[in-house]
């Protein structure tokens, strides 16, 4: 994982590689609560949830990466994100981890979770796709 | 242009929701109103470096137009249903059909068009200057938790 680097939009949310999960590949993504993470009254914002979801998927996909000079996201493309929403986010920290369900020649497909206190009590879930495109070239 | 007329529906007023919001994520994108009818809701996102995907591109990540569009989404149900009642975000996809051009504004509408007792559902649109080349589309469900 040492090639994953977070996005800008990753910092404007709070959210920070967290550790990897029993040796898996994929990091664990945390979210502290934040006042900027705030939606209605006591609750986090969903788009905030489901940038969380977005930002973890494009990680598990960077820790997939072999070679350290790639970068997923130069090459993988988000095509569609379904989110699901479980349980109210409330305001305090929350957590995220991708798994990388298949990467073929063509399109990936991520499944997300995001949790608070109890990660077998998701809040939330994502399935996102994502089209890969030609590696640019390298000479000039 | 006729003259501006008053808010078409009832209690709930759009404009004034985030016109008086003072912290929170819609305050943090710095989601702007734009217009409203009886059962939509169009809404505008400023270009933010701090929001982009990658620096050297300077695409907008995906992540803002969700809150931008699940936003907009929530306020046309609220619209709809006249009153800013309880209600949650069930399930909400999005199709990226393009990248939004860098620095520039990305606009979003999005509308409820059906109402259940229990469940609203919604479609929307986003495009960053001609609403005829979007650059997402929306839909999702949301959940109406009032008692009973």
């Amino acid at each position: 994982m040492s090639n994953v680097r977070l996005l800008p939009y990753a910092d404007f949310l709070g959210v920070r590689i967290d550790g990897v999960v029993d040796g898996k590949g994929a990091p664990l993504l945390a979210m502290p609560f934040s006042e900027g993470l705030i939606g209605g009254p006591g609750r986090l914002h969903g788009g905030a949830i489901a940038g969380l979801l977005e930002i973890a998927a494009i990680a598990a996909i960077d820790a997939t990466l072999e070679d350290e000079g790639q970068n997923a996201r130069s090459i993988f493309k988000p095509i569609n994100v379904t989110v699901d929403f479980m349980r109210p986010g409330l305001l305090v920290d929350s957590y995220a981890r991708g798994e990388v369900i298949r990467i073929g020649n063509r399109i990936a497909n991520v499944a997300v979770e995001a949790w608070q206190d109890d990660p077998e009590r998701p809040i939330a879930a994502a399935r996102m796709n994502l089209a890969i495109s030609a590696p640019a070239a390298n000479e000039g | 242009m006729s003259p501006p007329e008053p808010a078409p529906t009832g209690a709930f007023d759009p404009a004034a929701m985030l016109a008086q919001a003072r912290r929170g994520h819609i305050v943090a994108l710095g989601l702007r109103y734009v217009a409203h009818g009886e059962d939509w809701c169009e809404g505008a996102l400023d270009y933010d470096r701090r929001l982009v995907s990658d620096p050297v591109s300077g695409i907008l990540a995906s992540g803002p137009i969700v809150s931008l569009m699940d936003t907009l989404a929530a306020m046309s149900v609220w619209i709809r249903r006249g009153v800013r009642g309880p209600q949650a975000t069930l399930d909400l996809r999005v199709d990226y059909l393009r990248p939004a051009k860098p620095g520039a504004t990305v606009f979003g509408r999005a509308e409820c068009y059906r109402l259940t007792r229990r469940i609203a559902f919604v479609r929307g649109v986003a495009h960053d200057g001609d609403a005829n080349d979007p650059v997402a589309h929306v839909a999702g469900t949301f959940m109406l938790t009032d008692q009973g």
